[in-house]
């Protein structure tokens, strides 16, 4: 691939002398190679297992079945302090996956119209968006984080003074509190009906693009998959005990209680990891769309779209192509920024395993535990992305 | 049958002016209805936030420091009132705090050294980006330049007192550290490129997995494990400064990108480099250093220059290590020194404006020289 | 292409470490020149730099007494500041030669971690500080509240089993570093800080605004004897350490002061003159000459000294000695004799 001479094929030139001969040489450089690695791992291990015994820390993963014996402020699923350090990494792990996932998701939407108003032939909208790009891109992202975690906790009113803007919506520097329906026997009625509709909905959706597959006739999609999915649900109710109830935040005592409780933590790093990412999706989406032949646009006005049906029907689909691989690289970056949650008490994965690794000693085992699971994410993102991409690249000739 | 227009066409209206302010303001502001729209909401956007943004920012910010001279606590108490009853921004905390956000805890009398050190850095920073420097012997400054900004900042040589790294923070610690890490891992990212390229089974393999290992992993766990982990894997009687350990950790961090981003140039060559270079029997060594990295190089330097300014930018990471970059002291600025805690915007802007205009100024660099470098021949 | 620049500066990187293998701490230290002293480095009273940007405060008091001790020089010590999750493994992994940052003895440290702790400088307790406006006088009401905690410490594993105990609902905040913390406690992101005794009439002292808007409440729910720690591979330096800081409660107990060092020498009490090596080899047994104790004293003064300079009721910390006091005082600071 790179150069023939040294990587094999040509031992016939060989000018009799044997480490002449690529292949031998090639050989000869990977078995030193591997000597070099073998004997450093070899010595950095047997320096750790020195280091740990001397230092009376056993190895081994045991310490995960052990009471954790400390609290976390913000769970995804049931966990008090009798749970084990395995289940608290777990919470760990999904408050990483919960602020990552919905930070994906926002900044796409926001780097993508961000990205196409780059674009608009608008001079404030033009610029206003550069400089929000230029801003986000140049200043770190812990920076802001610290800088939105100041405001949000100084600018904020407390508890007792929360904003309200809506009936059952508070927002102080605890955090956001909304309302959410109890979960009693209505509540999976509800949720049952919601399910039936939404399958009806997709149904109607990929009956439709069948239909203009086959005869060209566009069929309504936006309305019916609506109304398919209140209908779902009203029928839900209807069936159900009709017992609906809302669960309130009330201030009680310090803090709001019922309702669902959105942190001031998760909050800013929410806030943080969307800013930030989006202007970095906004400058791939821009230079995806410019990556678009003129002709393409020039093709879409002669043939009569209007410039939103052409910009969503003709110019994104081709722009996708060029947008999906480096934003790939966006989405795993905001799993991995997603780490910096720790420095302002948002406790993902890095936050509790650090706890864990210093009530432990398990030093070794916490940070390859960390690893591993941005591993594991971080791979399985970019598989599901290259599918994607595939997908998407096949609709070209 | 014939038509025939006895009439003369209507004459058209003559064109609409394409020059001079109104076409501007047409074509920028008002050219559909959605565009007028939009200029609409922009500008109620503006008239809401810029006049509180200037207030803020100029009109009723305070600058100067009260007090009387020499006392301390007297003056942060004046000038804090004084801030406070202004109601703008207290720019008087940079004129109070400037030297502590610049060279942290270094010693207050020796902080020359420092300041020097981030002259020499930032100097031969903009010195590289002339292109008639670029010359061997320019590495031969370059390598002078750290040697001399190391026993500036470290002392114990030549009459200077020994400042211990521990002591050592702010802007020569953020710029050190950005330098230090370009300069080891472009060439191990170099390195790795080529391993990943490599026909060697063992060694791409080797390179594959470090590549993509690292580049799965957030910093933060690397420093995690340079900060902790390092010291367990080296033997008892050596200790690694703190400072160094996270500096290796942000290189071998760095490397890994870098090694993508030349990848990505030595992919964009075309084959017959690589047969040519064959043909004309130039070894491995002498094919790649000639021919090859040249212009892969070339190719790269735009992703290089990215990297760069994530590399500059990640360095602050290491607050949460506990090192005094210039993030941390900006914070520290604030938030340790009780009366000044309201000021955390003014401290956090400055943070800001140091990151902003250094990546700010590569980004730009590297997009001038782009174009410099366009040669017209597409690789 | 740059390869030279990489070993010229790899040469940089092996000038900035500090190896070098030797047998004992005591000779590393005296090789070496300066003693390596874990501390906090950001906690006003205990360890921070003073307006001279020199470090100060009660734990670096002890570092500056046993270099003292060593070196005749009480200034003779690099401090390293530490996070509360790095100290430990800091000093494991020799990168300190002593730890003297606010750290809690307790078993598993003790014994499981390679690490000795040479003796107690004070006897602290976890506590937990309210804005007075909330109107709680007892930890006891705290249900439901919002409790801002730092990570790297018990008061986490405390706070979880003082609240479980007492059947109360709590929001735990945890941070990295005290400065958020703080910063989130006095915005009101938290109605409640826990931490250590001391560390919170810190925090209290540096209040924005006035300190007196803050109450400490009365429940201390943990025994937290903060104590200076040594690697346990050394014997010799663990009894250097411990009796450094034995002798400054002596020294209390005696009456020796800083000031009166040199005149004490004279006196005919033994037990003076043995600590202060009149009498007696006792110096040698440590590896020092036996006046060890009068340039440790004469350093940094005795314990009552120490603790009033930098933390005592006329210090912003305003903290009382309370059980800190002399056994013979009616607290329960008891070194053993020098003898």
């Amino acid at each position: 691939m790179i150069n023939n001479s040294l990587a094999g094929g040509h031992a016939g030139r060989s000018t009799g002398r044997f480490w002449h001969d690529p292949a031998v040489r090639s050989l000869l450089i990977q078995a030193s190679a591997f000597l070099i690695i073998a004997a450093t791992a070899y010595y950095l291990v047997s320096n750790l297992v020195i280091n740990l015994n001397a230092r009376n820390i056993p190895i081994g993963l045991n310490f995960l079945s052990e009471r954790a014996g400390f609290d976390i402020g913000d769970t995804a699923i049931a966990y008090t302090a009798n749970d084990t350090y395995g289940r608290a990494l777990i919470v760990g792990v999904l408050n990483t996956l919960k602020v990552s996932l919905i930070a994906i998701a926002l900044a796409t939407v926001i780097g993508v119209i961000v990205g196409i108003a780059r674009l608009s032939q608008n001079f404030l909208v033009k610029n206003i968006t550069r400089i929000y790009v230029e801003y986000m891109r140049n200043v770190p992202l812990l920076l802001q984080l610290f800088f939105w975690y100041a405001l949000l906790t100084k600018a904020l009113p407390g508890a007792r003074d929360a904003l309200n803007p809506a009936a059952g919506v508070f927002l102080s520097n605890r955090g956001l509190f909304l309302p959410t329906l109890e979960t009693n026997t209505d509540f999976y009625y509800l949720m049952a009906g919601l399910f039936v509709g939404l399958a009806a909905a997709v149904f109607w959706a990929v009956r439709t693009k069948g239909i203009q597959k086959n005869s060209g006739r566009q069929l309504p999609v936006l309305l019916p998959v609506l109304g398919l999915l209140g209908i779902g649900g009203l029928l839900g109710w209807l069936l159900g005990p009709q017992n609906i109830v809302v669960d309130m935040p009330a201030l009680k005592g310090f803090n709001f209680k019922g309702g669902i409780e959105i942190t001031t933590e998760f909050l800013c790093l929410l806030l943080g990891l969307v800013t930030y990412t989006s202007a970095f999706i906004a400058e791939n989406v821009r230079s995806g769309i410019l990556s678009v032949n003129k002709g393409q646009h020039e093709a879409a006005s002669s043939l009569g779209l209007s410039p939103a049906r052409s910009q969503r029907l003709i110019i994104l689909p081709q722009a996708l192509r060029v947008i999906i691989p480096p934003t790939t690289s966006q989405y795993m970056n905001v799993i991995k920024n997603s780490s910096l949650g720790v420095a302002i008490g948002y406790p993902d994965l890095v936050s509790v395993a650090g706890t864990s690794l210093n009530q432990t000693g398990q030093a070794v085992e916490c940070i390859s535990l960390i690893m591993l699971v941005y591993l594991f994410t971080s791979l399985s993102t970019s598989l599901f992305m290259n599918w994607y991409n595939a997908r998407v690249a096949l609709a070209e000739r | 049958m014939a038509i025939i227009n006895s009439q003369p066409l209507p004459s058209r209206p003559a064109p609409v002016n394409n020059s001079g302010l109104i076409f501007w303001l047409r074509s920028n502001f008002f050219s559909s209805p959605l565009n007028t729209v939009l200029t609409a909401v922009c500008l109620y956007g503006l008239w809401q936030v810029l006049p509180g943004l200037v207030d803020w920012f100029f009109l009723s910010a305070t600058w100067a420091i009260y007090g009387p001279e020499g006392n301390a606590s007297e003056i942060t108490n004046q000038t804090v009132a004084a801030c406070k009853e202004a109601g703008g921004a207290c720019w008087s905390l940079i004129s109070v705090k400037h030297r502590f956000m610049l060279f942290g805890f270094y010693p207050q009398d020796e902080q020359w050294r420092p300041m020097v050190t981030c002259f020499l850095l930032v100097g031969m920073m903009m010195a590289s980006g002339i292109r008639r420097f670029w010359h061997p012997v320019f590495l031969l400054v370059w390598l002078a330049t750290l040697v001399v900004s190391f026993v500036l900042m470290a002392g114990g040589l030549f009459g200077l007192t020994e400042v211990p790294t521990s002591k050592w923070g702010g802007l020569p610690l953020t710029l050190g550290m950005a330098v230090l890490s370009v300069a080891f891992s472009l060439p191990f990212g170099i390195l790795l490129a080529l391993g990943r390229r490599s026909e060697m089974n063992f060694i791409r393999t080797l390179c594959i997995c470090y590549i993509e290992l690292i580049r799965a992993v957030p910093l933060i766990s690397i420093l995690f494990m340079a900060s902790f982990l390092l010291p367990l894997f080296m033997p008892e009687d050596l200790t690694i400064n703190k400072l160094l350990r996270a500096q290796i950790g942000i290189i071998l961090f760095a490397s890994a990108y870098m090694a993508e981003v030349i990848r990505g140039g030595l992919q964009a060559i075309p084959k017959g480099q690589y047969e040519a270079a064959d043909a004309m029997g130039l070894t491995y060594w002498q094919a790649t250093r000639k021919i090859i990295l040249p212009q892969a190089l070339k190719i790269s330097i735009p992703p290089i220059v990215s990297t760069i300014i994530g590399t500059f930018k990640d360095s602050s990471l290491v607050v949460i290590i506990g090192l005094f970059d210039v993030l941390n002291t900006v914070r520290i600025a604030f938030s340790a020194d009780p009366p000044w805690t309201p000021f955390y915007m003014e401290s956090y802007f400055v943070g800001a404006a140091v990151f902003f205009i250094f990546c700010f100024g590569m980004s730009h660099y590297s997009q001038w020289l782009e174009k410099q470098l366009d040669t017209g021949h597409k690789a | 292409m740059k390869s030279w620049k990489l070993l010229a500066a790899s040469a940089l990187g092996v000038a900035l470490m500090a190896g070098n293998a030797s047998a004992s701490t005591l000779d590393t230290i005296k090789e070496r020149g300066k003693l390596l002293c874990g501390s906090n480095g950001k906690t006003a009273g205990f360890s921070a730099p003073d307006a001279n940007g020199k470090m100060a405060g009660f734990d670096v008091d002890f570092c500056r007494a046993i270099s003292a001790a060593v070196f005749n020089d009480p200034d003779k010590v690099e401090y390293v500041p530490l996070t509360s999750k790095q100290r430990l493994t800091a000093l494991q992994s020799g990168e300190i030669d002593v730890l003297s940052r606010t750290t809690t003895m307790t078993m598993s440290r003790d014994a499981g971690m390679g690490l000795s702790f040479a003796a107690t400088t004070i006897y602290d307790g976890q506590g937990f500080m309210v804005a007075k406006k909330l109107g709680v006088t007892s930890a006891k009401e705290l249900d439901g509240a919002a409790v801002c905690t730092r990570t790297g410490t018990n008061t986490e594993l405390n706070m979880a089993d003082f609240f479980n105990k007492n059947k109360m609902d709590y929001k735990p905040v945890v941070f990295e570093d005290r400065s958020e913390e703080r910063a989130a406690f006095f915005s009101g992101r938290c109605d409640v800080m826990t931490a250590d005794l001391t560390g919170l009439a810190g925090v209290r002292a540096n209040a924005p605004g006035n300190p007196d808007d803050y109450a400490i409440l009365p429940e201390v729910i943990s025994k937290e004897p903060l104590s200076i720690a040594v690697r346990s591979d050394d014997a010799e330096w663990f009894s250097l350490v411990r009796w450094v800081t034995y002798a400054l409660i002596n020294a209390e107990e005696m009456g020796i002061t800083a000031a009166n060092v040199e005149k004490m020498k004279m006196s005919q009490d033994p037990a003076i003159q043995r600590l202060l090596g009149v009498n007696g080899n006792l110096g040698e047994k440590i590896g020092l000459s036996n006046d060890w104790a009068v340039r440790a004293i004469g350093a940094v003064g005795n314990y009552s000294e120490i603790f009033e300079r930098n933390i005592g009721t006329n210090s912003p910390l305003k903290i009382e000695r309370g059980i800190n006091a002399l056994w013979s005082d009616g607290g329960i600071l008891y070194a053993a004799p020098v003898r």
